[in-house]
């Protein structure tokens, strides 16, 4: 420890300013801080770092921070905020393959002793492989890449073979201490064949939920690696981020009624539609002109934006249209679904980024009682969270999940591209009632037309 | 004894983290998902240490691998976190604390 004590007292604080800015996060007006203080504290650790005794290859390892750092830092600059959350899983799974890395080399030392050091060292390897294949492939249904969900044969048995095929080589890596190299490599290709295995057959509207729990996942192998390594700092940040993770997993599969279970092993399909109950009506078309008069002349609107308002770009059109509302009198709100868009939290930041305060954004709990006062709510681009299916038919794959109550506004106006299904492929019953009208178009057009209209009504 | 003292660390830094995130409001959760991303990002000093003591070829291979994503992580992380967080402005009616 002589001379190295400076070393693990920063250290030390760089784990206290971590903690400290995640809860700074914890609310919007100090979150900006908390990222601020943590960035500094990353590059404090990394500085401290290059005093470790007996390090070696310090060009080396400042080409390998400029080469990942540059080339991330570049791509995060870049990248719109629609496509935020697949730049979460791919950063993620860098993560995650720099854990399974560090193992790596452990491995081929062989001078690790006791078994528990071992044991964290397979778990950390095991973890982060599979969080870096399984982001890899979130990333690429994300980003549109790879759009169907592929169901291999036999899914469950071939989950579980790997799982034992991985379980078994690990167990022998524990046993052994100093395994062959082919040993080795074998664990980590299964591991990462595994990763693949278990991400590949789910849905785009579960991702969301994937994301957040590989993301816990490599804060779990970070902080094993960080006891295989003996640096505290990073067993803490590793812990912390794989414990508010797994929270943070739970908290969104509850806001989408899907057990995590579920999600990973019965991906949504449209199959459960077969004794689904039969939807009556039909659709109605509404125009431009009609869209604008009935809310120019309301007292209460309510926007529920989705994912598609967010890909039509249209988040700026619809700001300027509440405002021009506002100015006639009347009072805008956004009602905000938990899953809305790809993340939870992730409407809210694509509505910050067009210039909505977040005062007169809600959540599903906030708002959704006023709805049955609303004259006017206005749908764009959202699909499965306000389909009152999910209250009513028990046969429905989406049954039991949280909805908005759009139905209950006086009048409902769906914006929408065309008359097809959501991403879980069900029929949305919603359309087919007799307060609700139907304006087809792109979002980022239709309203605009309608602040034409509303432009044209003034005084 | 060293290593149930480091257990101890996991179960207290488990603890920590969940209550450290367990009062977040939804509109949070985005960029905190992105931001414990971020914090993650500090397996780039594991990943120094491990280049900065290689031996071997594959070592050096292989921690070279692992200082390079690492700092992917952190880098990236940071960028997009930060971003997400600067849009946040505050209305009128809860002010801005």
């Amino acid at each position: 420890m002589t001379g190295q004590w400076f070393i693990h007292a920063a250290y030390l604080a760089v784990a206290v300013v971590f903690i400290f800015g995640l809860k700074a996060m914890a609310s919007p007006g100090t979150a900006r801080k908390g990222i601020v203080w943590a960035g500094y504290a990353m590059i404090a650790a990394v500085i401290v770092t290059f005093f470790w005794p007996g390090m070696q290859n310090r060009w080396l390892i400042v080409l390998g921070i400029l080469l990942g750092g540059v080339v991330a830092w570049r791509s995060g600059k870049k990248v719109a905020m629609t496509e935020m959350p697949q730049m979460v899983a791919i950063y993620n799974g860098m993560g995650g393959g720099a854990a399974a890395a560090i193992a790596a080399v452990e491995f081929a030392r062989g001078e690790m002793h006791g078994p528990a050091m071992l044991v964290m060292a397979v778990l950390g390897a095991l973890i982060g492989a599979v969080a870096f294949s399984g982001s890899c492939v979130a990333w690429a249904k994300l980003a549109g890449k790879m759009k169907r969900a592929y169901r291999f044969p036999n899914q469950r048995t071939l989950n579980i073979v790997l799982g034992i095929i991985v379980g078994w080589l690990g167990l022998g890596i524990i046993v052994d201490g100093s395994p062959w190299a082919i040993a080795i490599v074998l664990f980590f290709v299964v591991a990462l064949v595994l990763g693949v295995v278990l991400t590949a057959p789910i849905g785009g509207a579960d991702m969301p939920v994937v994301i957040s729990l590989l993301n816990a996942f490599t804060g779990l192998a970070v902080g094993f690696e960080g006891y295989v390594l003996q640096i505290p700092a990073l067993i803490v940040a590793g812990i912390v981020v794989g414990a508010s993770g797994t929270l943070l997993t739970h908290l969104m599969a509850k806001a989408m009624n899907r057990p995590i279970r579920n999600v990973l092993f019965t991906p949504l399909t449209g199959e459960a539609q077969e004794d689904a109950q039969a939807i009556e009506g039909r659709m109605q078309e509404t125009t431009a002109l009609d869209a604008a008069a009935t809310m120019r002349y309301a007292a209460k609107v309510i926007v529920v934006p989705g994912y598609g308002m967010a890909v039509a770009g249209a988040q700026h059109k619809v700001w300027e249209m509440s405002q021009l509302l506002e100015e006639a009198g009347v009072s805008v709100s956004f009602a905000i679904h938990p899953v809305a868009g790809r993340m939870p939290g992730h409407m809210n930041v694509l509505l910050a980024e067009a210039g909505v305060p977040y005062d007169k954004i809600f959540d599903l709990e906030e708002i959704n009682n006023d709805f049955a006062q609303a004259d006017v709510a206005l749908v764009i681009g959202a699909n499965d969270v306000v389909n009152p299916i999910a209250r009513t038919d028990k046969a429905s794959p989406i049954y039991g999940m949280p909805i908005l109550n759009v139905d209950q506004a006086r009048n409902v106006v769906v914006v929408k591209r065309g008359q097809g299904t959501g991403y879980s492929g069900v029929e949305n019953a919603l359309f087919y009632k007799d307060n609700c009208r139907m304006l087809y178009g792109s979002a980022q057009e239709a309203i605009a037309d309608v602040i034409q209209h509303v432009k044209s009504m003034e005084g | 004894m060293e290593g149930i003292v480091y257990l101890y660390v996991f179960m207290l830094a488990a603890f920590t983290g969940y209550e450290v995130i367990s009062r977040v409001p939804v509109i949070l959760h985005t960029p905190l998902m992105s931001g414990s991303n971020f914090i993650h990002g500090v397996v780039l000093v594991g990943g120094m240490v491990t280049l900065g003591h290689a031996e071997t070829g594959t070592q050096m291979l292989l921690g070279f691998v692992a200082v390079v994503l690492g700092a992917a992580n952190a880098a990236g992380g940071y960028v997009v976190t930060e971003r997400m967080l600067g849009m946040f402005k505050a209305g009128n009616r809860k002010g801005g604390a």
